[in-house]
Parts: structure tokens; sequence; C-alpha cells
């Protein structure tokens, strides 16, 4: 068999699997971006609240999801969440190991570390938005929860975009390592392929290729979007 | 989770005794990955228009693939011809470690040749024709002006890229070498004690990752002596403003 049936689409190829297995590596990649969304929101208001604790616990977090490597981290998640897992079926009686869904100790995984990196990004966005208005927003008797939501989220939203392509970048690789759970995302299914049919070097190769695709599609799309977004800067009122 | 001193002491020792396998796979791959930037460096910047568009392609391969299929790629792909096994470097891709070392390199140096550019593109035009102008061959303009200016300005973004490479070591338990994630995987299925394992091998990555930032910044400081307040010249020697290359 040729080396270009083994990647198509035909009875022995492996092109549709690999296809389903790209779609699945984007969808562990957002699910991580949102469950990272969540906690990076939450440490970046740590970070920048005027409690002591609150800012050292925020410290804390960004030190050691960005500082210890991703798979260790991964390895916490899936071990650590199964343990947690078969203690609550061993308290319904059910006897014997439970494990968590390995697409959901991917996702909530790989969002630790992105919500590290997201808390950064916010952090860094909240500094850009301009003082006065949130001074205008006050003197106009806006109360904090609608100073929120009115001033602070639209300009954080826009000013961290360029930071959230960053942090999706480095998601998309992490997300690689999330074939040690066993998911059949795109490197596990490479993997497979790779080593039913022999074929280390092409399914490698493939599955490289197919990466590279992922990452120049959402460097694209990034790049897209800083622009539209740079357009209402320019147009909006009061700026400059 | 109760407090247990005693095995979280003895998890340190046993997960210190890797730190040597992970220092080795850092150092080797972050000085061979240095040495391969600056050739690719090279050939970006003053290569002819085919060395240069090799250049790129190189940065956006390696840039925009992940890591662990690089690895993968070299340690199950490359040994699959007989033509590899059969030439002079099946010694170094039979070995995990050097396979580790090999990719890890080659990713590296894919970002470092970024950075490197970045840092040349931060040297001011006016300062290399002021040294050409004082007659400076071409290798003491690179020695005593180019190079001091553009390590300068690269450190930064450079130290971010090293610390990044201690953590990328942890991939290499992933091709049999047992370096620090490797062997706390290791006591992880042995004991079920995740948590514990997990924050005294973040404790050590931590420290390594401390030692690293402060000597970055310790460069940093040497490097830029312009930047700094003068020394009363009563008190010093009066070796002020110098520059060391």
């Amino acid at each position: 068999m040729s080396w270009i049936d083994l990647i198509g689409f035909g009875e022995h190829g492996r092109g549709s699997i690999l296809l389903w297995a790209m779609g699945m590596t984007l969808a562990v990649t957002a699910a991580s971006l949102c469950v990272g969304a969540v906690f990076g929101a939450i440490i970046a208001t740590a970070k920048l609240s005027a409690s002591r604790p609150a800012r050292w616990l925020g410290d804390a977090y960004t030190t050691v999801f960005r500082g210890a490597p991703e798979l260790l981290v991964i390895y916490l998640v899936y071990f650590g969440g199964s343990q947690a897992v078969t203690a609550v079926g061993k308290w319904l009686n059910y006897e014997g190991f439970l494990g968590l869904p390995s697409f959901l100790a991917g996702a909530i995984a790989v969002g630790l570390i992105s919500g590290a990196y997201q808390a950064e990004v916010y952090r860094g966005a909240y500094y850009a938005v301009a003082r006065g208005e949130i001074d205008a927003a006050r003197a106009i008797g806006m109360g904090t929860l609608l100073r929120f939501r009115r001033i602070l989220v639209p300009q954080i939203l826009r000013f961290s975009l360029p930071g959230l392509g960053n942090v999706w970048q480095l998601s998309l690789k992490d997300s690689t390592l999330v074939s040690v759970t066993g998911l059949a995302e795109l490197m596990r299914t490479s993997q497979i392929a790779a080593g039913s049919t022999k074929q280390y070097f092409l399914f490698f190769i493939v599955g490289g290729a197919l990466y590279l695709v992922l990452t120049t599609l959402s460097d694209r799309i990034f790049s897209f979007a800083e622009r539209r977004v740079a357009r209402s800067f320019r147009h909006s009122l009061g700026r400059r | 989770m109760d407090f247990d001193v005693a095995f979280l002491l003895s998890t340190f020792v046993k997960l210190v005794a890797a730190v040597p396998m992970t220092l080795g796979l850092f150092a080797a791959s972050v000085s061979l990955g240095a040495l391969l930037a600056l050739g690719i460096t090279y050939c970006r910047v003053s290569g002819g228009p085919l060395l240069s568009v090799f250049a790129r392609a190189y940065i956006f391969v390696f840039r925009g693939s992940p890591l662990l299929i690089q690895m993968f790629l070299i340690y199950y792909g490359l040994g699959q011809f007989p033509a590899v096994r059969h030439s002079l470097f099946w010694p170094v891709l039979r070995d995990p470690f050097s396979c580790a070392v090999v990719a890890l390199a080659l990713c590296t140096a894919g970002y470092q040749a970024e950075i490197m550019r970045g840092g040349l593109q931060a040297v001011p035009a006016r300062e290399i024709e002021a040294g050409r102008a004082a007659g400076m061959s071409r290798l003491l303009l690179f020695r005593r002006i180019i190079a001091p200016i553009a390590i300068r300005q690269a450190l930064p973004a450079y130290s971010t890229e090293v610390i990044l490479m201690v953590k990328s070591t942890a991939l290499a338990s992933l091709v049999t070498v047992w370096e620090v994630t490797g062997t706390a995987q290791r006591l992880i299925s042995q004991t079920y004690r995740t948590m514990e394992v997990f924050l005294v091998a973040t404790l050590i990555y931590l420290l390594i990752n401390f030692i690293i930032v402060r000597l970055m910044a310790l460069a940093e400081y040497r490097l830029s002596p312009h930047l700094r307040e003068r020394p009363d010249p009563a008190s010093s020697g009066g070796r002020q403003g110098e520059i060391h290359g």
C-alpha cells in the first residue's frame, strides 16, 4: 500500500480519522480556553484587589501554573481527579476504580495553565484602560457592578485580544500533552496510526503538518480580529 | 489531605536525584540550540535570498508545530529507515537522551533565532556607522559594538525562552528519559499521592527557574553599566562606563 493510500480517505486510509482528531484538538483547546477564562478572570481580580492575602494567592497561582511543566499539571489533574472520582464512587457504594473522562481532565489541566497566562493578559489590559474613564463613570454615579459591565469588560476584552491569541497558540501546543490521558486528539491519533502501520515518519510528518495548518489558520483569524478591533478604536468617540 | 513530612522528604530526595538529568537535558539543548540559532539568524539576516527562505521556513515549521510531535518524529520516525540505522548518526539517534536533546535543540533554535534577530534590529544604525568610520574591521565591529548591544536587548526575551526550556525538558520523559517529571509520574502511580508529589516536583522546578532568573538578571546588570548610577569616583577605582564585551 502506497503512502498516499495510508493518509487518504479510502478503505484503509487514515485521512478521515486524522481530520476528526483535528476537530478534537480544536474542541479540547477551545474548552480549555473557556475554563482558563474563568480562572484567569478570578485570578486577575485577586491580583488587582486591595487585600494582601488575595494578591498573595493570585501570585502563588500564576507562579505555580506558569512555572510547573505542563505535563506535570496534566498528571495532577488526571490522576488526582480520578482519585477524587473514585472516592466519590466508594461513598456511593461503588467498588473499583473510576477514571476522570480524559476530555474533561485535559480541558481542566490545560485550562488551569491557560488561566495563569490569561490572568496576566487581563491584568495588563486592565492597566491599559484610561483611568479618566473609570473616574468619569464613578463621577456620574455608576456602581461597581455597572462600571465593571459597561466600562471595564468591553475595553479589557478588546485590549486583551493580542494576548489571548498568544495564549490560544500555547494551549494548542499544550493540548498535544493531553494525549497521555488517552484522548484521541491529533497527537494521540497520529501516534496510533504510526504504531499500527509502522509508518512512524509518515504519520508524525502528517500530524505535524496538520498542527502547522491549525496554528497558521488561528494566527490569521486572530490578526483579522485584531484589525477589526483596531478599527473600532479609531472611530470611537472620546479617545484622543 | 494529611500532612506527612516523612513522605514529602523521601519524595524530595527521590526527585532531587533526577535533577542532574533535567539539568543535563536543559544545558545541552539550550547551548546546542543557541549555536544552531546563530547559524539560522545569520542565514535570515545576511544570507542570500535562498538561505533567507530556508531560515524563514525553519522558523515557521519549528515554532508552528508542537515539540512533542517533533520529538516523536526524531525518536520513532527516523529509526524506521535502514539508511539511518546504518549511518554514523545511529549511535546518537538510538539513545533516548541524545534524541531528546536533538529535538529540544532544534525546537528552541527556531525561537532563539527570532529573539536574536530582534536583538540585532535594536542596534542603532548610527553606532555601526560610527564604528565603521573609526576603521573597525567587520569582526571587531561585531565583537565590540553589535554583539554587546544586541545581547543586552535580547536578554529579557531570551530568559523567558530559557525558562520555557526548563519546562520543556519534561517531555523527554515520554521518550523514556527519567528526569524529574518522569520520576514524579512513576512515584504518583506507585503511591497514588498525586498532590504531594506534584507540589514537591513543582517546588524543584520553581527553584531551578528562580536560580536561572537570578543569573539572567545578573547578566543583564553586567551588560548595562551605562544605565547604572555612576559610582563615586573617590570610593571606586574609576572604571566607569566600561562595556564588558
